[in-house]
């Protein structure tokens, strides 16, 4: 009677060959990775964070209390909101917040300006959904920890693999909901627009997308939260600011360092999740009483 | 030539089949299988087969089917929403099925245009936005859109709402907002894709009223679907009626009572005649106000005046009808002193509940006032306005 208990075959994969098989791509196309693509999101990065340290502190705190008081329709928003983000200056933490703003704005933008369009292709193409699927789902569900090594190989420690993993995971609600918006829109508006002669560019540009708005903007939300909940991770690759904050707290066991930069990350995802889903939160509310009147 | 300007629209031989087994479901048809037994065999649904159709400028042509019949299918062949299978779309002469990309955009912008069921608004735009539409994939300036928009909008009665936004909007005006749409190109053929079957009879009506109007200022030729006989027969100068896709008869409204074609057709158009069959029952109202023996003249008049009416039925505490009131004899009897029973007028014609529309369609429309429906012992169950026993006319 044989051992029921052990797996009777295995083949282990040869995982040191993958990574000298990336090593070596990753040496010989460094030009492209580290000078070009590296390069350039370091400036990108850079230059957010340039424009944030030179805006004076009471113009943010006033940006905030503005963008509060207007998102939320309550002036009493406004206030805590700005008194929130000074809390995190109040803590010594503001040079450091601002870094990580930097970074989690740059990979947002990368992260529209590539999902954006895969996901008004992926509306329009069943073939491009069914293939996307598994390879979003993949993206969504890997653990995190898994982009890091590739990022550091391709792109060396610092913020340009932080900008690519945090990319990576958290463009995927923006793909998917663009999508699915654009898939949502009433079909008899968009044949309408069709029988009144519209190309198909004029119907995705003056309807579908400005009807698929507020699907959008959830889609956009979401990838501002998950790119929030990277900035930790992606401290452990030399990204600067909150993340490595609360990492240095974990490898000293610094409780109180811990729990004040920790903390500071929590209202840095609220503010920004607060701010934005009240101004699309605005657009989503119905204008009209729904439901079926006639005469 | 002469036969080119007459006939705006031509379809030949016309057919939509979806599904795999096209071909093999073509030959079917063509041997003379039906639809289902088509789609029995090969999968394939017959959408259309063998449509031709002739259509006037400037007429109000008609197509009625049940669902299925094929009737929405046929009119989105004609600006190639669909592509039909099969078969010539003349338009004024010219095959549409011929058309390249950039002409079936003519076609659209600037020759016809499309009413639906479902409106088909953008919810994310003010009225004049959507009116303006058409103008605006066609590349026209804004200004000049806009101006050539209010003009529409104020033809169909939607003047100074512009700006409002259309879910603000009841049923009836967001259909007109629809058609204004429609007509904002100036178009030479509307396509109306069941325009007024989502909205409730009354407003419907005034719908197609108005939709006469329009049509008969700006004489343009409108392709209307609908699966309401009474509406095809009100607005059609041709009716088509098609079944299980194809076409069973054309033909003027009285042509085809008149002659109908099968026995389809004619229980189709039979349905558009319900007064001999419909009892007094099933159309009379329950009256909105009435006066009682013992009330005081000022009450009837209050009553009168609140709901607008002219006369009211007199009851005593049973609810047997004892006589009629004007709002004349009320207010004589106010400024005299007198009682309602000293001035009521006590002959008042009735009608039983199992009469038919049709037995007191002449008392109807001579009585000046609504007939009153009494059971034997003389109670007031009801009454028969002029505007029932002609709802009951239009119904079904």
């Amino acid at each position: 009677m044989g051992d029921w208990f052990a797996f009777p075959f295995v083949f282990k994969p040869n995982v040191a060959a993958i990574d000298k098989a990336t090593r070596g791509f990753a040496a010989s196309a460094s030009w492209f990775f580290e000078d070009i693509i590296g390069q350039g999101l370091i400036h990108l990065v850079n230059s957010i964070q340039w424009g944030l340290a030179h805006t004076p502190w009471f113009l943010l705190v006033a940006l905030v209390f503005v963008l509060g008081w207007k998102a939320r329709g309550k002036l009493s928003s406004g206030v805590l909101y700005a008194v929130m983000l000074c809390l995190v200056g109040v803590v010594g933490l503001w040079t450091a917040m601002l870094q990580t703003l930097a970074i989690v704005l740059a990979s947002v933008l990368i992260a529209l300006a590539l999902g954006f369009p895969v996901g008004i292709l992926l509306s329009a193409s069943d073939r491009a959904t069914r293939i996307m699927r598994p390879i979003l789902d993949t993206m969504q569900t890997m653990p995190v920890f898994v982009y890091l090594i590739p990022a550091l190989l391709f792109f060396g420690m610092g913020s340009a693999s932080a900008v690519i993993a945090t990319v990576i995971y958290a463009i995927v609600p923006v793909i998917r909901l663009t999508s699915l918006g654009i898939r949502q829109v009433d079909e008899g508006v968009v044949e309408a627009s069709r029988a009144f002669g519209a190309t198909r560019l004029q119907t995705l540009v003056k309807v579908q997308i400005p009807q698929a708005m507020p699907t959008i903007m959830a889609g956009v939300n979401q990838t501002l939260m998950m790119a929030m909940a990277m900035v930790v991770t992606c401290s452990m690759i030399g990204a600067r600011g909150l993340g490595s904050e609360v990492l240095i707290a974990v490898n000293r066991t610094e409780i109180g360092r811990g729990l004040v930069s920790g903390l500071s990350v929590v209202v840095v995802a609220i503010l920004m999740d607060r701010l934005t889903q009240g101004w699309f939160g605005e657009k989503e509310k119905p204008k009209g009483p729904e439901g079926d009147r006639n005469g | 030539m002469a036969e080119q300007s007459e006939w705006i629209i031509e379809l030949k031989n016309v057919s939509k089949l979806y599904g795999a087994n096209r071909q093999e479901a073509a030959r079917m048809m063509r041997e003379g299988s039906d639809k289902q037994e088509v789609y029995k065999k090969t999968g394939a649904t017959v959408a259309l087969w063998d449509v031709n159709l002739k259509i006037r400028k400037g007429e109000i042509f008609v197509v009625i089917g049940l669902s299925g019949s094929g009737k929405s299918t046929v009119v989105r062949c004609m600006n190639r929403l669909h592509r039909p299978t099969g078969g010539q779309v003349l338009f004024e002469g010219e095959d549409i099925m011929k058309f390249g990309n950039r002409e079936l955009l003519e076609l659209r912008r600037r020759k016809m245009s499309m009413v639906f069921q479902s409106f088909g608004l953008m919810s994310h735009r003010d009225v004049i936005g959507n009116v303006a539409y058409g103008l605006e994939v066609r590349g026209m300036p804004r200004a000049q859109r806009e101006q050539a928009s209010k003009e529409i909008i104020e033809m169909v009665g939607l003047s100074g709402l512009e700006k409002q936004s259309v879910d603000s909007l009841s049923g009836g005006m967001r259909q007109r907002v629809g058609i204004a749409r429609a007509l904002a190109s100036d178009p030479e053929v509307l396509l109306m894709d069941e325009p007024f079957s989502a909205l409730d009879p009354l407003v419907r009506s005034d719908m197609q009223f108005e939709l006469l109007r329009i049509q008969r200022k700006l004489g343009k030729t409108v392709v209307f679907i609908t699966h309401d006989i009474d509406e095809a027969f009100k607005l059609g100068d041709t009716v088509a009626i098609m079944r299980d896709g194809k076409v069973i008869q054309v033909d003027t409204p009285e042509g085809m009572s008149a002659n109908p074609a099968d026995d389809y057709v004619h229980r189709f158009v039979g349905s558009a005649d319900r007064s001999k069959v419909t009892s007094l029952r099933s159309v009379m109202i329950t009256p909105v106000s009435l006066a009682r023996l013992t009330d005081r003249p000022a009450q009837a008049i209050e009553a009168m005046r609140k709901n607008a009416l002219s006369t009211v039925y007199v009851v005593d505490h049973g609810l047997h009808l004892k006589g009629i009131l004007s709002i004349a004899d009320a207010v004589r009897a106010h400024k005299e002193g007198l009682a309602i029973p000293q001035v009521m007028n006590p002959e008042v014609e009735t009608c039983a509940p199992e009469e038919t529309v049709h037995q007191i369609l002449p008392r109807a429309a001579q009585a000046p006032y609504p007939l009153a429906v009494v059971d034997e012992a003389g109670c007031l169950l009801g009454i028969v306005t002029k505007a029932s026993v002609l709802a009951s006319l239009a119904q079904e």
